[in-house]
């Protein structure tokens, strides 16, 4: 069963946030990631604080991080339910992980852990 | 009598749109009337700010649908957008209230404070009479004196933006498809260029987006009878003439409809059942003439201005009020008492700017096109926030970067490279952000980082860019707007708006006053009494100081004219 991501999002002055005063290269790349996981079948819900802040208030681990650490502290992203990252949007490398689906087009690495060596 | 093209074989939804103060409410009403008058059944929906349509029927209508008893077969509806705005924000914020912290609840309210949200808000209103359902079967027609604009209209095709309106079962997106050939979108202009270019975009925009069946009505033209009694009238009348002559492309294969002015107030059914005739109007002639009324002129509040040496003035005003000719009067009037002064507009006709290249010592002019900003901005973000996203991505990106909050941050982004220059000599500029804009930047920080990575601060103590523009020693926001109900409503707000974010308009300056001017036309006449109420109201009411600013017989390009605007000869 792939896991169910909840992103909480700051207040964003529509759906994507990109629109605003200054876009946000994290909000532009994220949106395209969560497009690309959602198409290979993962659960992702976004909720913008000032469109769905009931969402937030009924959470009670989103409402107690508002509460310690403001609306600046933002986004929140919890995976099952459990705080998966705070602060900043995940990368596609952390979807990845999170939800089991996997990174297209890997180049295997050529690095020290390449082929059959062991790097320890 | 003469037929009016807009009102041959009406459609089921008729929209009027067109910028505050040209005549909308007027003549959507007096539309309804001739229908309700030709049997029809019509519901009359207004969402102007200052809407009278209940004061012209005589009769309380508010937020609910009324029937004209007066007229058989007509019902209207106001719908206030700021009173909207606020249920709107209530209904999302309202749950919250004391139960997220205090700081976390400003910044919701503040998001959603903005220009977009109060045009939401309103068609959010009015969607539900946009379907077929029990509430408007029994109308042949509904006239709305407004309409959105292509951004409404786009954000309103996504999906999300119809979860609300579908979640409570009023009706189907699907329905939406048929509307634009179910409707008839009604431009109104007045015969000035300036308004006739604004007009034409408008058009172009809601054509791009399938709203093709448009119609243009110039109202309030001024009949050529009243050119012989009044060297004023006449002037306007040549004025008039020569904009209807010259009117864009885009708008000359459109049916028009010329509306002359009328030397009644549109209060009352008789008055609005003779809008939309074209019958010789009734001039009175009598030798009566109406004074010029007393008030201060342009130039006594540069003195003002002039005191302190330096700073920025920004005008600040709905489109179409007269900012860009305001500013250039402004600082020909500086430049005049010998301080240095940079005059900073986003004057699309640039022909004033360039009648005032080099014409003064101490004057320095330059010019932004917003609509190239605000392209340059967005093929600025697309090429580098947006390379990595695919096609789709791409797109709704695209989108996004259509929203009016855009172009006003573009815009003020050119201009923020020439507000550091205010500590030096003067800066005006024809153009202000809005309160709502200020507080995002501010709160994101972003307008800090743009505007101190510009200013570099020369001085020793560091000033926040909000501190420079909150100071009325450095920063003064001069209000423009006309005498007339629905400009001065739309200013108002304007001042709360920026009040909100700490900034207190110095004056407010009242243009195009027929009232300062002499006139014998009656027509004329008529129009200058109709104007003192509105000019008290600023006066009393809304202004710490104002100015006053007359009709002018010549268009104030070039420096001697602006310095008689100024002085208030009319």
């Amino acid at each position: 069963m792939m896991p169910i991501i909840h992103v909480f999002d700051p207040a964003l002055c529509c759906s994507t946030g990109v629109c605003g005063v200054d876009v946000d290269q994290a909000l532009v790349g994220f949106s395209a990631d969560i497009d690309w996981a959602k198409q290979q079948g993962a659960h992702i819900e976004r909720f913008n604080l000032a469109q769905q802040p009931m969402a937030f208030a009924e959470n009670p681990l989103v409402k107690a991080f508002l509460e310690r650490s403001g609306a600046e502290a933002l986004p929140l992203i919890l995976l099952d339910g459990e705080v998966a990252l705070a602060g900043r949007y995940p990368n596609r490398t952390e979807l990845s992980r999170w939800t089991g689906i996997a990174l297209a087009e890997e180049k295997p690495q050529s690095s020290c852990c390449g082929g059959n060596s062991s790097c320890s | 009598m003469h037929s009016i093209k807009f009102l041959d074989q009406p459609p089921r939804f008729l929209f009027f749109t067109g910028k505050g103060g040209v005549g909308k409410t007027s003549v959507a009403c007096a539309t309804a009337i001739r229908l309700a008058d030709a049997g029809r059944r019509v519901l009359l929906v207004s969402t102007d700010p200052a809407s009278n349509v209940g004061q012209v029927f005589g009769i309380r209508i508010g937020n609910q649908i009324t029937a004209i008893l007066a007229v058989p077969g007509l019902a209207a509806l106001e719908i206030d957008p700021q009173a909207a705005a606020q249920l709107y924000r209530d209904r999302i914020v309202g749950p919250v209230r004391g139960v997220l912290p205090d700081a976390v609840v400003k910044s919701i309210e503040e998001q959603l404070s903005g220009a977009c949200t109060t045009e939401i808000a309103a068609f959010d209103e009015f969607t539900a009479l946009l379907v077929d359902s029990a509430l408007t079967a029994d109308y042949e027609h509904i006239i709305f004196d407004t309409a959105p604009t292509g951004h409404t209209i786009r954000l309103l095709q996504l999906p999300g933006a119809w979860n609300g309106f579908l979640e409570e079962g009023k009706g189907d997106a699907s329905c939406l498809g048929p509307l634009a050939q179910r409707s008839r979108l009604i431009l109104v202009a007045r015969a000035q260029q300036a308004t006739l270019r604004e007009v034409a975009r408008t058009h172009e925009e809601l054509d791009a987006i399938g709203l093709s069946q448009q119609y243009l009505v110039i109202n309030g033209i001024l009949p050529a009878d009243e050119a012989a009694q009044d060297p004023l009238a006449s002037a306007i009348c040549a004025r008039e003439q020569q904009a209807l002559q010259t009117i864009p492309d885009a708008l000359k294969r459109l049916p028009c409809d010329l509306i002359e002015l009328k030397a009644f107030n549109l209060v009352g059914l008789p008055a609005l059942r003779q809008l939309l005739t074209t019958a010789i109007p009734v001039t009175i002639h009598t030798e009566a003439t109406s004074i010029a009324i007393q008030a201060p002129s342009l130039s006594i509040l540069v003195d003002d201005i002039a005191k302190d040496g330096h700073g920025l003035i920004m005008l600040m005003g709905k489109g179409g009020v007269g900012k860009t000719t305001l500013a250039a009067a402004v600082a020909v009037e500086l430049a005049r008492r010998g301080l240095p002064v940079h005059l900073t507009t986003s004057d699309p006709a640039a022909h004033l700017s360039e009648t005032l290249s080099g014409a003064l010592a101490h004057l320095s002019v330059s010019r932004i096109d917003p609509h190239a900003e605000t392209e340059r901005y967005r093929q600025h973000v697309l090429t580098t926030k947006g390379a990595q996203l695919d096609a789709k991505g791409r797109a709704l990106l695209e989108e996004d970067l259509r929203s009016p909050c855009t172009e006003e941050i573009a815009v003020f982004q050119a201009f923020s490279r020439i507000i550091r220059e205010a500590g030096k000599q003067f800066v005006v500029m024809d153009t202000a952000p809005t309160g709502h804009t200020l507080l995002l930047l501010d709160a994101t920080g972003a307008y800090h980082r743009e505007v101190s990575r510009q200013m570099l601060s020369t001085t020793t103590h560091y000033l926040t860019p909000m501190m420079q523009l909150q100071d009325p020693k450095q920063t003064k926001v001069l209000l423009v707007t006309l005498a007339e109900t629905t400009p001065v409503m739309e200013a108002v707000n304007l001042q709360a708006d920026l009040r909100r974010a700490g900034i207190e308009p110095w004056a407010w300056v009242i243009n195009n006053s027929v009232a300062a001017a002499t006139v014998h036309s009656a027509l004329l006449r008529q129009r200058a009494s109709n104007e003192l109420s509105e000019i008290a109201a600023v006066a009393t009411q809304h202004a710490h100081r104002y100015a006053l600013v007359p009709l002018l017989k010549e268009e104030p390009v070039g420096v001697e004219r602006l310095l008689d605007l100024a002085a208030g000869n009319a």
